[in-house]
């Protein structure tokens, strides 16, 4: 009974059905990986997935499908499958090599679905010297055996397609085995045996704990190391699950600069890190420049150019007041990129976090492409491959930039984004800076124009007085008189313009243009809202050129004489006091100066299984192109004394060349076996 | 059938050759050595070793499939000329007639496209009309479609030089390139079928899938101007691309051309077209010649990119949604492989599942791309 049912076992396990219904299953199982982003950080499955699933779908193995439990038993069935499957098909298919089936009766011959009858007359030696000859000729091997009537000659060729079978067989075993020594398996089995953990990402290398910390003797391990420029490392991460473990390497590795060229159009050319390497048991060194598709290996270990970072620049920054009526100083901040720093003010406490800094943008501020129809747009196509020098592109590097998040008390973080310096849109200058709550978002710039001096000095002081509370009578007393003179008879006049202006100043300071919108939408009917809107408009310029002359008054300077470049200046300032009140920052944070630390990550593995990988590669190929395309051919030829003979074929495939083949093969012995024809020329096989 | 079985011994390949073979394979060498010659300097050992290499495997294409010697030798005529005419200055594209009517890489392109377009017309029309000539027309047009469209990507790869010396590479690194590329491998696999079963009466159905891709082409060029020449990212710049990306492209065309097989095997089974297709067990059997040239290209393709990825990327397997997706092809087709040459199974089943194989292996071609991120993703839409 036990003996039928492991026999019943065997005959599942390496069953065609059994393993077709395995690759299925693991073509299907892959797909769930290709969907579900594989190794993500948990917070983003949870935001994803909701509070419901996500510990379900942890359950399942589904952030890391393809090192989950399940499916790598999936992977040791088809192992152990395609393992049954060799070991019960070895014996017959060597038989079959080996054999050339020379007993096989006539009666069985004449169920070939390939046969035909061969002419007699010829003495029967006569006979087999000529087949004999054909066959060598044509490759076959062949045996004899002499029978009562005659003799059946058995010839083969293509046995090689068998052990094609063996080699993609034996490969795919072999492949499998080696990807499981480079998968998380090892890591796992000495975390289970070692005791070694996991740790949580935050933390100072120096401050992770032995269980979490693996020796130079790992065999096999993929990590991270990350190195700014002029600093080294002997350590790189290995991330597993959610949290990380420390791999310790036999070396260190400098960073001494890194490089990063880019083509004309601002794409990526060549990311390279010059490095020394130094032997941490002999002491010796050496340098070497690791580049993409460049990789370097030593001691077993291989260091790829996997991607870079910021390794910490240092930043100068003024931090200019946006918090409406206190005219606070210019604060001059410094930190390095990474570094989270306290903004102490009397008004409010904010931690501002560096997170990066690009030296350069490279932008398209072009037009947009112009649209051409009909024969122009098909002629445009023709031609070269290079682009078009006249399709609306600009490719322009807009200069560095720099983020960073402000954390309030609360907690809560906004994000930001700005850039060093002025960009040109439409023939004006503007400093942009961009803020979102959350990485979800896309940025909402804000654009500051600057003045003639290329600064946003101008626009401050502007800021300054219009917001400011205090000076509103003055600035509107000063509007009213350059509006009517100082006479008697528009004292009436200006007495009803500085209730205005003071209105005015008073709602474009709560909500910029949104509230006088509201304003104007509330108390203004329908049909005198567009006047209504434009003296509102009038009102405001008026009042901020004002405000520009009692700056330039404040610094001892002339007055200004208005001219158009000088109004559009005015219309983009009051767009930009009215967007900076929803810019949700008590400051505005200009970069002044800065000095780049670039920072490598060098990919390290080691991965015991490539080799074993690699010659199962071979061998898949060597065996798929055997099986497919060496032809196993059977020719039996079967000569009598009196009468005629027979010639059938057998192939293990059923193709169309193989009634081809037959026929050749047919009428050549036909030919060869006709008692009126002439005797061949005796011609030794090669020829 | 002009094909004759090659004799087995080597003097006996060597015996039974025409002058046309032997000038092809003398111009093949020459070619090589030229180019070694001068160009030696720009080369890494890499590039020596697959251009030495191409010299072998070319003549023995074209001494084992003859009109492919003609189609090389025209190939070589008109990017020969367009490399002249351009003479080194791109601006020429705009300039000279030949350059920008004919022989200028997108407009050889556009020749390749508008051919192969009447090819479709040309076939069905043969077949419906039972109209040899219709059929014959289609084949040349084929041709001739297939001679501007090589000749299209040389001239490119020649162009990509001009645009800049260090912007300069093969033209199969995106999206637009390999599409030209998949539209070329489909059609000389496909006119190699046609030559060795003696029959013209598959081209209706394999040059439908050639002109869908073809119109997806057009439309990513006039749309998204995906024609322009493009410079290597760092990831790219790498002698295995030259391997791995023809190789794979042998795959995915055979594997189209099996589902369009497929399919009209499926018609003829209902009885639709039957008095005008090839037999079944005809189109049964170029099903399983296509699918097992394509397995085991694609298999070879598979092995190179993670030769390729051990190099660039660190892992030679990293289950990136690319990978996989050429995994799960890889399995679809040994799948049908086994069922075929194992089981035995043969027919509607069959045919069924090549043409499911072409939607699995369009997806892990396009669909990769469009609808899932990956270390693959050269040619977003």
């Amino acid at each position: 009974m036990q003996r039928s049912t492991s026999k019943g076992l065997f005959e599942l396990f390496s069953s065609m059905r059994f393993a077709i219904s395995l690759l299925t299953v693991l073509a299907i199982a892959s797909v769930i990986g290709t969907v579900v982003k594989q190794n993500e950080p948990f917070n983003a499955y949870l935001n994803q997935f909701g509070p419901f699933w996500f510990p379900i779908f942890e359950k399942l193995g589904l952030y890391a499908v393809y090192n989950a439990g399940w499916f790598l038993v999936i992977l040791a069935f088809l192992v152990l499958s395609t393992g049954l499957c060799i070991a019960r098909q070895t014996a017959p298919m060597l038989r079959e090599m080996r054999g050339f089936r020379e007993h096989a009766r006539e009666v069985s011959l004449r169920q070939f679905a390939h046969q035909a009858e061969l002419p007699g007359g010829l003495p029967l030696g006569e006979q087999q010297a000529r087949v004999a000859a054909y066959l060598a000729q044509q490759g076959f091997k062949a045996r004899s055996d002499q029978r009562e009537d005659g003799v059946l000659l058995a010839a083969k060729q293509g046995s090689a397609s068998r052990a094609g079978y063996f080699l993609a067989h034996g490969a795919i075993v072999l492949i499998c085995l080696g990807g499981l020594l480079d998968g998380n398996l090892p890591l796992k089995v000495q975390m289970w045996l070692g005791g070694k953990q996991t740790t949580g990402g935050n933390q100072l290398i120096a401050d992770i704990p032995e269980s979490a910390r693996l020796g130079e003797d790992n065999r096999s391990y993929r990590g991270n190391v990350f190195i700014p420029e002029g600093r080294a490392a002997n350590v790189a991460v290995v991330s597993l699950d959610d949290g990380i473990l420390i791999q310790e390497l036999p070396f260190t590795i400098s960073l001494k600069k890194f490089h990063i060229d880019h083509y004309e159009n601002g794409m990526p050319k060549r990311f390279a890190s010059d490095i020394i390497v130094t032997d941490d048991a002999t002491g010796e060194s050496f340098e070497h420049t690791i580049e993409v598709n460049r990789p370097l290996e030593y001691r077993g270990v291989t260091m790829y150019q996997s991607s870079f970072d910021d390794g910490g620049s240092l930043l100068k920054i003024a931090g200019r007041n946006l918090a409406a009526g206190s005219q606070a100083p210019v604060l001059e901040i410094e930190g390095r990129v990474g570094e989270t720093l306290q903004l102490n003010h009397p008004r409010f406490n904010y931690a501002l976090e560096l997170t990066g800094f690009t030296p350069f943008n490279v932008e398209d501020m072009g037009e947009g492409a112009r649209a051409a129809e009909g024969a122009e747009g098909f002629t445009r196509h023709l031609g070269s491959g290079a682009r078009a020098t006249d399709d609306g592109r600009e490719l322009r590097n807009i200069g560095p930039s720099f983020t960073f998040k402000l954390r309030d008390e609360a907690g809560q973080a906004r994000e930001f984004k700005n850039y060093m310096l002025p960009i040109e849109q439409g023939g004006r200058w503007y400093l942009y800076t961009g803020t979102r709550a959350t990485q979800a978002e896309a940025f909402r710039f804000l654009r500051l124009p600057v003045d003639d001096d290329g600064s946003i000095d101008t626009w401050f002081a502007l800021r300054d007085i219009v917001f400011d509370p205090a000076r509103r009578d003055e600035l509107a007393r000063r509007f009213a008189h350059t509006s009517f003179g100082d006479g008697e008879d528009t004292a009436e006049l200006r007495k009803r313009l500085i209730e205005t202006a003071v209105n005015t100043l008073m709602l474009f300071g709560e909500k910029g243009y949104e509230s006088i919108g509201t304003f104007i939408e509330k108390g203004v009917p329908q049909a005198e809202r567009e006047r209504a809107a434009d003296v509102f408009v009038k009102i405001l310029q008026g009042l901020v050129w004002e405000a520009w002359q009692m700056t330039r008054e404040q610094t001892g300077q002339a007055p200004l004489a208005i001219d158009e470049p000088r109004a559009a200046y005015l219309r983009d300032a009051i767009a930009a006091l009215s967007d900076s009140l929803f810019y949700e920052a008590p400051l505005f944070m200009q970069l002044t100066g800065y000095e780049q630390v670039q920072a490598s990550v060098l990919q390290v593995t080691r991965s015991p299984g490539k080799p074993l990988v690699y010659i199962g590669s071979l061998l898949l190929v060597l065996g798929v192109f055997a099986m497919l395309y060496i032809r196993e051919r059977r020719l039996f030829v079967l000569l009598k004394h009196d009468g005629n003979g027979l010639v059938t074929l057998s192939s293990n495939r059923k193709a169309i060349d193989v009634d081809e083949t037959f026929e050749r093969h047919a009428a050549a012995l036909r030919g060869l076996l006709d008692p009126a024809a002439p005797a061949p020329e005796a011609t030794p096989r090669g020829q | 059938m002009e094909l004759a079985h090659p004799a087995r011994s080597p003097s006996g390949v060597l015996r039974n050759r025409d002058l046309f073979d032997w000038l092809y394979a003398l111009a093949l060498v020459a070619g090589a050595g030229l180019a070694l010659v001068r160009y030696g300097a720009f080369m890494d050992i890499y590039d020596d070793l697959i251009l030495l290499l191409h010299v072998p495997v070319l003549i023995a294409i074209g001494w084992y499939w003859k009109p492919f010697r003609s189609f090389l030798a025209a190939v070589a005529g008109l990017s020969l000329a367009s490399i002249w005419l351009y003479q080194g200055d791109l601006a020429r594209a705009e300039q000279v007639f030949f350059l920008k009517y004919l022989i200028s890489s997108q407009t050889a392109i556009m020749w390749m496209s508008a051919l192969y377009f009447m090819a479709t017309g040309a076939y069905w029309l043969g077949l419906l009309a039972r109209s040899e000539f219709g059929e014959k027309t289609g084949s040349t047009l084929v041709w001739i479609g297939t001679a501007m469209g090589t000749a299209g990507l040389f001239a490119r790869w020649y162009e990509s030089y001009l645009v800049g010396p260090e912007i300069g590479h093969i033209p199969i690194s995106n999206l637009y390139e390999v599409f030209v590329l998949f539209s070329l491998i489909t059609a000389l696999l496909y006119l190699y079928y046609e030559l060795r079963y003696g029959t013209r009466r598959m081209g209706a159905f394999v040059m439908v899938v050639i002109s869908a891709a073809v119109a997806f082409l057009l439309w990513y060029a006039f749309s998204r101007g995906a024609h322009e020449i493009q410079p290597l990212i760092p990831a790219l710049q790498s002698y295995w691309m030259k391997v791995h990306v023809p190789t794979n492209f042998i795959g995915y065309g055979a594997f189209a051309l099996s589902a369009m097989v497929g399919v009209a095997y499926l018609l003829v089974e209902r009885g639709i077209l039957a008095s005008r297709l090839p037999a079944p067990r005809v189109l049964e059997d170029v099903m399983y010649k296509a699918i097992a040239i394509g397995f085991a290209f694609f298999t070879i393709a598979t092995i190179l990119g993670a030769l390729w990825a051990a190099e660039a990327w660190g892992t030679y397997w990293q289950w990136d949604p690319k990978e996989t997706w050429a995994l799960i092809v890889w399995l679809n087709y040994a799948a049908w492989l086994h069922m075929r040459l194992t089981k035995g199974l043969r027919g509607t089943m069959l045919a069924w599942w090549a043409v499911v194989g072409l939607l699995v292996t369009t997806f892990a071609f396009l669909g990769v791309n469009m609808f899932l991120s990956g270390l693959h993703s050269y040619g977003n839409l």
